[in-house]
């Protein structure tokens, strides 16, 4: 098999080398928008924790109302 | 628990692969035969070296859920498959490369291992759509391991019969004589494989990683979606659900 000489073989030798860079890049882009979305859920899941805190704390001054107005009657 | 080491692991990687590069470049010569065309082979050889020794792993933990019924060896195998898959397609583009600058075709179909590869390739493609057709987890991670396991002991069948093929006129690197590299080569060759090997393994700790957040966030959601949240089930997947 004769050697290709460097001029015609660098191109071939970059484009594999230029493949194997490009697939790993298009993986750890596509992980990064994985963690991007985990990211967001984290996020959401903060919201709906808030809203949960919120609404118990609501119930409990109305819990607490009733019977501070039940003490000011008596 | 899959995100344990993933630091160093990646340092290590990049590392490694930086300093393969460079060993390929400016230490290993030029081969008399090939000339520049052969730096391919560093390249090439350890993905398809790494992406072999990926579907057989990928079988090992199919027996390991199968034996134990642990989620976790579901995933493992999952993963392994699916980043072998990875690097299979990048050794099957970078050996087409090779081929074209090499042959003069980007394709040998009388080629045994050429064509074994494609096989097995072609196999492990078939993983993903299969375990996308079940919806039923537990039967979806059982079937999904003996396809595993029977894939994963026919990769060194494969390549015990494409080494017992007569002819081939895909070069030998791995032979019982130790093959044919002078020193700098095999050194270069040696941590080009050391480096694929710790770049797979970095890549699918943090898919593991990756994958094992995303369900503990579904968990959670779920546990906190009780009564206040319109929680949607994920769909229908390929990859595991739960561990």
């Amino acid at each position: 098999m004769p050697a290709l000489p460097l001029d015609d073989a660098g191109p071939y030798v970059a484009a594999a080398y230029l493949v194997f860079l490009a697939l790993i890049l298009i993986y750890v882009a596509i992980m990064a928008s994985k963690l991007v979305r985990i990211g967001r859920e984290v996020g959401e899941i903060n919201e709906l924790l808030d809203r949960r805190d919120r609404r118990a704390e609501a119930r409990d001054d109305d819990d607490r109302e009733p019977a501070a107005e039940e003490s000011v009657s008596r | 628990m899959f995100a344990r080491g993933l630091k160093p692991l990646s340092l290590a990687s990049v590392v490694l692969i930086v300093g393969a590069f460079a060993l390929v470049f400016f230490y290993a010569p030029n081969d008399a035969d090939q000339g520049f065309i052969q730096k391919i082979f560093y390249l090439h050889v350890p993905l398809a070296i790494v992406a072999l020794c990926g579907f057989v792993a990928g079988g090992v933990w199919g027996i390991q859920y199968l034996r134990t019924g642990d989620r976790a060896h579901d995933l493992r195998s999952y993963v392994a498959i699916h980043l072998s898959l990875i690097l299979a397609v990048a050794a099957l583009i970078t050996g087409s490369i090779w081929a074209k600058a090499a042959w003069g075709h980007w394709w040998v179909c009388e080629e045994p291992t050429l064509v074994s590869f494609l096989i097995v390739f072609l196999l492990y493609a078939c993983y993903q759509p299969l375990r996308f057709a079940i919806e039923d987890p537990g039967r979806q991670a059982r079937t999904a391991a003996v396809f595993a396991i029977t894939a994963g002991a026919f990769v060194p069948l494969n390549f015990l019969a494409v080494r017992l093929a007569e002819s081939f006129t895909h070069p030998r690197v791995l032979s019982a004589t130790g093959g044919s590299m002078p020193g700098e080569m095999r050194l270069t060759f040696m941590v080009s494989v050391l480096a694929m090997a710790v770049l797979f393994v970095t890549l699918w700790k943090y898919e593991l990683a990756s994958k094992q957040a995303s369900m503990q966030l579904r968990a959670l959601r779920r546990r906190l979606a009780d009564d206040d949240d319109p929680w949607v089930p994920a769909g229908r997947s390929a990859a595991p659900q739960q561990i």
